[in-house]
C-alpha cells in the first residue's frame, strides 16, 4: 500500500481564476458573521464538480449498502447451475438478477455485487473511524506533550511502518478461524493507525506554538480545553483528507487480502473478484462487476479527499 | 557527512529490534509452527514437545526473539519446515524481486516523471486533466485486477509475451509484472512532480534562467526538474521497501519466485522461519532506503548539509 502520508501535499493545484474569486467573498465576510476555515471550504466545495460527483456516488453506495433489498430481488447467495452457469449479461435488462449475467455457480452478479457492498463499506469505514480515533489520539499526544511522549510514539510508528503492510495483515488474518469483518477492521486498523498519527502529529506541531493557543493559554484555558476547542479543530483538516483517501485505498486492502485466499467470511467483492478469476479467459463479465464496482468506490473516496484538500489548503485563499 | 551517517545508523537500530520483534511476536505467538508441521493431523503430544525442544519453541518469547537473533547475526536464518536453510531461499528469491523492483522503479522514474512535468508544464489544459483522470482511475483499480486483466490482453490473447515468468526471471520477463507493480506508484509520481513543478514553475529562478537566454529544454531539465525532484525522490525512497514487500500479488499473477511469494507460501502454511527471515531482510532495506533518500537530498539540494 502506498504511503500516503507522502503525497500530503501532493496536489495543490492553485488555478489563478479560484484565488481571484476567493478574495472579494472572504472581504464580504468580514463584514457580517467571521467565517471559519470549515465554513469557507464547504462554500468552495459545493461548486467543485469532483466533490459532487465523489459525494453523490458515495451516498448510493451507503444506501446499497444499507437497503441491499431496495435494489435486487434475487439472493445473492443461491445458484442455478443448470439455467445460469457464466451465462452473459443482458445489458438492457435493468435491475433484473440477469443485467450483469450470472457467475460459476450461477449467481446473479448483480444481486452479489449489491450485497457485496456492505461488508466492503464496513471494513472501509471500520478501519477509517479506529484509525482516526485511535491514531488521531496517539498524534496528539505526541504533538503536544513532546519530550518522551514524542520520541516512544515517533519510534512505535516507526517500528510499524518497518513492517509492510499486507504482509503483517496477513499473518494476523492467517492466524484466526473465523475471518469476520471485526477481525479484518482489527487486523487493517493494527497495522495502519500510524499513518493519521504522523499526520496528526506534524498538524499538532505546527498549531501548538500559534498565537491563539498561547491566548487561550493567558485566558486561564487547561490543558485538555487547549487540546480539544482550539487545536484539535484546526489540525483536523489534513487528518480528514488523508483519513478520506485511506478508506478507499483500506477496501482495495480488503479485496487484496481476498484475493490472497485471505478473505472475509460472507458475500464481499473481494471474494468474488477472486473466485472470477479462475474464469477471466473466457468470462471476464464475472470479474468486471465486481472488479468495477469496487474501482468506482474507491475512485469515489479518492475524488472527494482530493476536493477536500484543495479546499481546505490555505495556500490558495 | 559521515558522523551524520553513524548517527543515522544508530538510530535504526532501535526501530530495526522494533519491527523485527513485532513481526516475530506476530508469527510465533498468533500461530502454532509445531501445529503446521503436522498439517491437518493432531501431532503426537511426545513429539511434539521434542520438535518444541528442539526449535527453542519452549521457551518463554523474549528468549526466543534473542536467541533468534544471536543466530541471524551468525548468518544462521533457521530452517524451513521442507528442511531447506533459510538462507538458501533468501538468497534465491532475492536477486529475483529485486530485479522486479529494479525494473518497476525504472518505469516510475522514466515514465512517471515524464507524465509529471508535461502535465505541470501545461496545468488546466486538455493535456493535464487527461493525466489526472488516468492516475485517478490507476489508483482505483486494484493491482490485482490489472495484472490479471494485463496478463490476459498481453500474454494470452495477443500473445506478445509469455503470460508467466521463468525460474530464472530475466529481465526481459520481468517488464510487464514491473509496468504492474509500478502502475499504482507511477500515479503517485506523476501527481506528486506535477504539483512539485507547477509550484516552482513560476519561481525566480526559472525567469532568470529563462531571462538569460537559456534553451526551455534546458532551463527545464537543470533547473526546473532538479529543484522539483525531492517530493519525488522522498516517495520512492519509502516505495522501496513497499515495492519489495508488496510484490506478494504481482508475483502471485505471474508466477514469479521472489520474495512475495516465499512470503505468501510461508505465511499460510506458517512456516515461522521463512517468514520472519524475509521480513527481517525487508525492514533492512526499509531502513537502507530511507537513509539513502536523506543522503540523496544533499546531492539535490546543494542548500542541505549534513554536519
Amino acid at each position: 500500500m502506498p504511503d500516503l502520508t507522502k503525497t500530503e501535499t501532493a496536489d495543490a493545484p492553485d488555478q489563478a481564476a479560484e484565488v481571484t474569486a476567493a478574495e472579494p467573498r472572504n472581504g464580504a465576510g468580514a463584514v457580517g458573521k467571521p467565517r471559519s476555515l470549515w465554513g469557507d471550504a464547504w462554500r468552495d466545495l459545493r461548486r467543485r464538480p469532483l466533490f459532487i460527483i465523489g459525494s453523490l456516488l458515495i451516498v448510493l453506495m451507503l444506501v446499497v449498502a444499507a437497503w441491499p433489498g431496495l435494489f435486487t430481488s434475487a439472493d445473492p447467495g443461491s445458484g442455478d447451475l443448470a439455467n445460469h452457469f457464466l451465462q452473459s449479461p443482458n445489458l438492457t435488462h435493468f435491475f433484473q438478477p440477469d443485467w450483469f449475467g450470472y457467475d460459476g455457480q450461477g449467481r446473479s452478479i448483480y444481486a452479489r455485487v449489491v450485497y457485496g457492498t456492505r461488508n466492503s463499506l464496513l471494513v472501509g469505514f471500520g478501519v477509517t473511524i479506529t484509525i482516526t480515533l485511535f491514531g488521531g489520539l496517539m498524534g496528539m499526544l505526541a504533538g503536544y506533550f513532546g519530550g518522551f511522549w514524542d520520541s516512544l510514539i515517533s519510534r512505535l510508528t516507526d517500528v510499524f511502518f518497518g513492517i509492510p503492510f499486507l504482509l503483517g495483515a496477513m499473518v494476523v488474518l492467517n492466524s484466526v478461524d473465523q475471518i469476520t469483518v471485526p477481525v479484518v477492521i482489527g487486523a487493517l486498523a493494527f497495522l495502519g493507525w500510524t499513518q493519521i498519527t504522523r499526520v496528526m502529529r506534524g498538524a499538532v506541531i505546527t498549531n501548538k506554538h500559534a498565537d491563539y493557543v498561547t491566548a487561550a493559554r493567558a485566558l486561564g484555558a487547561g490543558t485538555k480545553r487547549i487540546l480539544l476547542k482550539h487545536i484539535l479543530p484546526n489540525a483536523m483538516a489534513p487528518v480528514i483528507v488523508i483519513a478520506t483517501i485511506a478508506l478507499g485505498t483500506y477496501i482495495v486492502a480488503e479485496s487484496t487480502l481476498a484475493y490472497l485466499g485471505l478473505g472475509l467470511n460472507g458475500i464481499s467483492w473481494g471474494s468474488d473478484i477472486n473466485d472470477a478469476t479462475q474464469n477471466i479467459r473466457n468470462n471476464p463479465h464475472v470479474l468486471f462487476f465486481p472488479a468495477g464496482m469496487l474501482s468506482l468506490t474507491v475512485l469515489a473516496f479518492i475524488m472527494l479527499g482530493d476536493a477536500v484538500r484543495e479546499a481546505l489548503d490555505p495556500k490558495l485563499r | 557527512m559521515g558522523r551524520y551517517v553513524i548517527r543515522r545508523l544508530l538510530q535504526m537500530i532501535p526501530v530495526f529490534i522494533g519491527s523485527t520483534f513485532l513481526i516475530f511476536f506476530m508469527v510465533y505467538a498468533l500461530g502454532d509452527p509445531v501445529a503446521a508441521l503436522f498439517g491437518d493431523k493432531a501431532p503426537d503430544p511426545a513429539t511434539a514437545a521434542r520438535i518444541r525442544h528442539d526449535l527453542y519453541l519452549d521457551q518463554p518469547l523474549w528468549k526466543q526473539y534473542l536467541h533468534y537473533m544471536g543466530q541471524i547475526f551468525q548468518g544462521d536464518f533457521g530452517t524451513a519446515f521442507n528442511g531447506q536453510k533459510v538462507t538458501e531461499l533468501l538468497a534465491a528469491a532475492y536477486p529475483v524481486t529485486l530485479r522486479l523492483t529494479l525494473v518497476a522503479i525504472v518505469i516510475e522514474l522514466i515514465v512517471g516523471v515524464t507524465l509529471g512535468v508535461v502535465s505541470g508544464l501545461r496545468r488546466g489544459r486538455a493535456v493535464d486533466s487527461s493525466v489526472l483522470i488516468l492516475t485517478l482511475i490507476v489508483i482505483s483499480v486494484p493491482t490485482f485486477v490489472t495484472g490479471y486483466v494485463l496478463q490476459f490482453l498481453f500474454g494470452v490473447k495477443w500473445d506478445v509475451i509469455r503470460p508467466t515468468v521463468s525460474p530464472d526471471a530475466p529481465f526481459g520477463e520481468l517488464i510487464l509484472p514491473g509496468i504492474v507493480l509500478a502502475l499504482v506508484s507511477l500515479a503517485y509520481v506523476t501527481r506528486l512532480t506535477r504539483t512539485s513543478i507547477a509550484e516552482n514553475v513560476r519561481a525566480d529562478y526559472v525567469r532568470t534562467a529563462v531571462a538569460k537566454g537559456l534553451p526551455r529544454r534546458r532551463v527545464i531539465t537543470r533547473h526546473l526538474l532538479r529543484n522539483s525532484l525531492i517530493p519525488v525522490i522522498t516517495f520512492i525512497g519509502t516505495d522501496i521497501g513497499s515495492l519489495m514487500g508488496g510484490a506478494i500479488v504481482t508475483e502471485k499473477i505471474f508466477n514469479i519466485h521472489g520474495v512475495g511469494y516465499q512470503i505468501y507460501q510461508g505465511i499460510l502454511r506458517n512456516n515461522a522461519p521463512t517468514v520472519v527471515g524475509f521480513v527481517t531482510i525487508l525492514v533492512i532495506v526499509f531502513l537502507l532506503a530511507n537513509l539513502l533518500v536523506d543522503l540523496l537530498y544533499a546531492v539535490l539540494d546543494p542548500r542541505i548539509r549534513y554536519a
